[in-house]
């Protein structure tokens, strides 16, 4: 028989590479496992300054930006809750994507949000956020939506009432621009900060954006603002019910039961108020910190 | 333990040096002389820093070229000039004749480096910066750089053994440029709801040899040091991969007909 | 039974060919065949008969579709084999960038030969292929007749018993063909078998004690020269001169061959004399006699013509 010797070796060949190419697969596992444990801030950005990359890409800027938007969320991710990050190289990655593609409105936005997020959840850099928006607003004249979060860096962030109130009227002017944006211009003009103006800036927020991170952002502020206004007036009627029955109730259910209140006040996410044992309501504990971002939210007000 | 890939290699390294393969290095001299002078005259407080990035990424280009052009033809040229007929016809396997071609580039890689990284600490030395412990970090990423070409070259010999130049180019440098986003494939298969995509690029992910384990300049231009378990995790990946592709071409380069 | 030099077993290939590569076309059809040690042996056939092809399969260059080959009792694809032997390929070419000596010591290293050994046996094989002169010259600058010099002395570097020749006179002016005939014959001095390729009759003829006749990859005769081209004389041919204006037999003149003042006439055995009282009667001069044998070279072209008329029957149809 012919071709013996050879085709001993394509059957060694044949069993040898997919073995190899699984060990392979196995030390590529470990190699992921320690560049994450180890990984300095330096892995992310070989190229830190965004006009070189775009000059070394050679026309593929769309797909690179992409590239880099990617890891810029694969980065955030890996360190979201970590107290001691900086989150350093937040801000390069999204300044090269959105040099390399000046309409990504995913990356302004995103920037816009945790690159002012304190501690632990962003990079606690306004300043960068504002940097970075306004290169947005700067490329993309026309889009009211980056005036929304210029606008929501100013109010929430930097507490600018006057520039605030500025940058949502300029986005009012905008071709398409919703009546909602002249609306708080004119509110935040008026009265700065307020609970009602801060509700509907997140509630914009919350509604217009696909990012999972910054709807969660949002339904907790939004959270956080409602149980305000509803700890305020729920503190009223308990007063009302210790005056009337000699004690503080244990819990909202027995207030409905008492008549004192037509429903079971529920936070933004559908947990009931607790009440302590100094009459004072507060979140309920088990409300998660994290929210579901794909649940409804529950914006029924309490009212006195 | 065979002799005769050992003597292929040697004669191997011999065409590439006579071949004037080495010139490359007057110009990465020119190139770092310029770089060191030029650096030294502006003095931005940032010498090392560029010296290190543009040497190291010099020694990279420069060997990854070298790989690629000398690797498509190692095998080819000989079947098409035919100097492997009366070559074969002398006792030495198939295999032998591979592991040398191979060996031998791999040596006349590793004497560029070696000269290119002298280079490096020369201008270096000439920028005013007295070497120091962390320095190793560089040698490290020429180590890394290293293993990154023995994985190319390995690639340029397999596609050697059965395409073009031409198509061995192509395939070669293709897949080394997806090679090093690997890390964006696998993370563009993780945010999608498609489960099937996911295992789809999972799989992708871990067939494609990963480029950018390799990547150490960065860490090395800013003097930090690189984990030592990366070193043998990088080192072990590279032997296994290579294996693949050698055993992989010799099983196709046993079967061939030579025209 | 000792076993022979090279035994060859209904050894075919079959190529596929055709743009899609459906079509198989056979190059060599069931070769069989069986050259005793220390026979000069001639391999022949007009070009893209499969001499080649034949010679590249027994190097393991190529592989066979079906049958096989034994060389000294070991199979062609026993690299051990290899050890033994030696191969010089059809036009051959070698590393340009290496001196004669380097490659010749190149390729002794696969021997295993120390470096003391390699260094004489180089020196005598540049002595005996007379490169001794050229031995530092890099082989880039190296004529054709010379390449093919360094060929043969690569081939036999190792002392082998069986030697491989693929048209080992191509290329070389008439004086390079006599001493690659003296080195074969100096080679089947020393007890070598040599097996080599060629087209030019006259080489085999009188160089080899046997010869096998392959037209169109199939096998058309084995024998020693003698046995296939009977040793028989056909005719005569008579070389004479005549002055301006004789009269001669027109007849005579008419089948003459003229080449300037000379004629060339070719005559059947029986009609010789007749034909000289002729010549004699017109006062030619006559200057030569010669008795005109059948040739390989005559067998050779009956053997193509015939071959070529049912040409599609070699080629094999499949799927």
């Amino acid at each position: 028989m012919t071709a013996n010797s050879r085709t001993r070796s394509a059957w060694l060949a044949a069993i040898a590479v997919p073995l190899l190419l699984a060990s392979a697969a196995v030390v590529q596992n470990r190699i992921d496992v320690t560049a994450q444990s180890e990984t300095t801030e330096q892995d992310y950005l070989v190229l830190r300054s965004p006009a070189v990359v775009k000059k070394l890409s050679l026309g593929f800027d769309a797909l690179l930006a992409d590239i880099y938007w990617t890891r810029a969320v694969q980065y955030y991710g890996q360190r979201i809750g970590d107290v001691h990050t900086k989150f350093e190289s937040l801000s390069p990655l999204l300044d090269i994507a959105t040099t390399l593609d000046p309409k990504l409105m995913v990356a302004y936005r995103f920037g816009a949000i945790f690159l002012s997020e304190p501690r632990a959840l962003g990079a606690g850099r306004t300043d960068l956020a504002v940097k970075l928006v306004q290169k947005g607003i700067d490329a993309n004249p026309n889009e009211w939506i980056l005036n929304y979060d210029l606008g929501f860096l100013y109010y929430w962030r930097l507490k600018d009432y006057p520039k605030a109130a500025q940058v949502y009227a300029e986005g009012g002017k905008k071709p398409h621009a919703p009546v909602i944006l002249t609306l708080m211009a004119a509110r935040v003009a008026e009265k700065g900060n307020d609970l009602e103006t801060s509700r509907m800036i997140f509630l914009q927020l919350y509604e217009s954006s696909k990012n999972k991170n910054v709807r969660k952002l949002a339904m907790r502020e939004l959270r956080s603002l409602k149980a305000q206004e509803d700890e305020m007036h729920l503190d009223e009627i308990i007063q009302d019910y210790k005056r009337k029955f000699g004690h503080y109730p244990a819990s909202t259910k027995e207030m409905v039961a008492a008549g004192m209140l037509p429903f079971v006040p529920v936070d933004s996410i559908g947990f009931p108020y607790v009440i302590g044992p100094d009459g004072k309501s507060h979140l309920n504990p088990d409300s998660p910190i994290e929210p579901d971002p794909d649940k409804p939210l529950q914006l029924q007000q309490l009212k006195p | 333990m065979s002799a005769m890939p050992g003597i292929v290699a040697i004669n191997t390294f011999r065409e590439a040096v006579r071949d004037r393969v080495l010139y490359n290095l007057i110009f990465f001299a020119l190139m770092m002389i310029g770089a060191a002078i030029f650096v030294g005259q502006i003095s931005i407080g940032i010498e090392r820093l560029v010296i290190v990035n543009l040497g190291l990424s010099a020694i990279s280009l420069i060997g990854l070229v070298m790989a690629i052009f000398i690797g498509v033809g190692l095998v080819y040229k000989e079947i098409e000039k035919r100097t492997l007929y009366s070559l074969l016809a002398k006792p030495i396997e198939r295999w032998e004749f591979l592991a040398g071609k191979y060996a031998g580039l791999l040596l006349t890689l590793l004497v560029n480096t070696s000269f290119m990284t002298l280079g490096l600490a020369a201008a270096l030395y000439y920028v005013g910066r007295p070497f120091v412990r962390t320095d190793v970090s560089i040698l490290v990423a020429i180590y890394f750089i290293l293993l990154e070409l023995a994985l190319v070259t390995a690639l340029a010999l397999f596609f050697s053994c059965f395409s073009s130049p031409m198509l061995s180019t192509l395939f070669t440098l293709g897949i080394y440029i997806t090679g090093n986003f690997a890390n964006d494939i696998r993370n563009f298969g993780d945010f999608t709801k498609n489960h099937a995509m996911q295992v789809l690029t999972r799989i992708i992910y871990y067939l494609l040899p990963n480029f950018h384990n390799y990547n150490a300049i960065a860490i090395a231009g800013h003097g930090e040091s690189v984990p030592f378990t990366l070193v043998w995790q990088n080192s072990l990946y590279t032997l296994i991969y290579v294996g693949v592709l050698l055993v992989a071409a010799s099983a196709i380069f046993s079967h061939r007909n030579l025209k | 039974m000792a076993a022979a030099a090279i035994e060859i077993d209904a050894l075919t290939k079959d190529y596929p060919v055709g743009f899609w590569r459906k079509r198989m076309r056979r190059s060599l059809d069931r070769l069989t065949l069986r050259v005793e040690e220390g026979e000069v042996f001639g391999f022949l056939g007009p070009n893209g008969a499969g001499k080649t092809t034949t010679l590249k399969l027994l190097m393991n260059l190529i592989f066979p579709t079906a049958g096989t080959a034994r060389i000294r009792g070991k199979s062609i694809e026993d690299v051990e084999m290899h050890r033994d032997i030696g191969y010089l390929p059809e036009q051959p070419y070698f590393y340009d960038y290496l001196t004669g000596r380097e490659l010749l010591d190149y390729y002794a290293q696969f021997f295993g030969y120390d470096k003391a050994d390699r260094r004489s046996r180089v020196a005598r094989l540049l002595e005996l292929v007379g490169l001794t002169d050229a031995a530092n010259v890099q082989l880039r600058k190296f004529s054709k007749g010379m390449l093919q010099r360094v060929g043969i002395a690569q081939a036999i570097l190792n002392d082998p018993k069986v030697v491989f020749l693929d048209e080992p006179m191509s290329g070389l002016d008439p004086v390079g063909r006599r001493e690659v005939r003296d080195i074969i014959l100096d080679l089947k001095r020393r007890g070598c078998t040599v097996f080599f390729s060629t087209h030019i009759l006259s080489d085999a003829e009188m160089l080899c004690d046997r010869v096998a006749v392959l037209v169109e990859g199939k096998l058309q005769s084995v024998g020693a020269p003698n046995e296939i081209v009977p040793f028989e004389v056909q005719s005569m041919e008579i070389m004479f001169e005549v002055s301006e204006g004789t009269a001669v037999a027109a007849g005579l003149i008419d089948r003459s061959r003229k080449t300037g003042s000379r004629y060339q006439l070719e005559v059947p055995e029986a009609e010789l004399f007749h034909a000289l009282e002729q010549l004699r009667e017109a006062n030619a001069r006559v200057l030569s006699v010669t008795p005109v044998r059948p040739t390989l070279e005559d067998y050779f072209m009956k053997l193509v013509t015939r071959e070529k008329a049912p040409s599609h029957a070699v080629e094999v149809m499949t799927r």
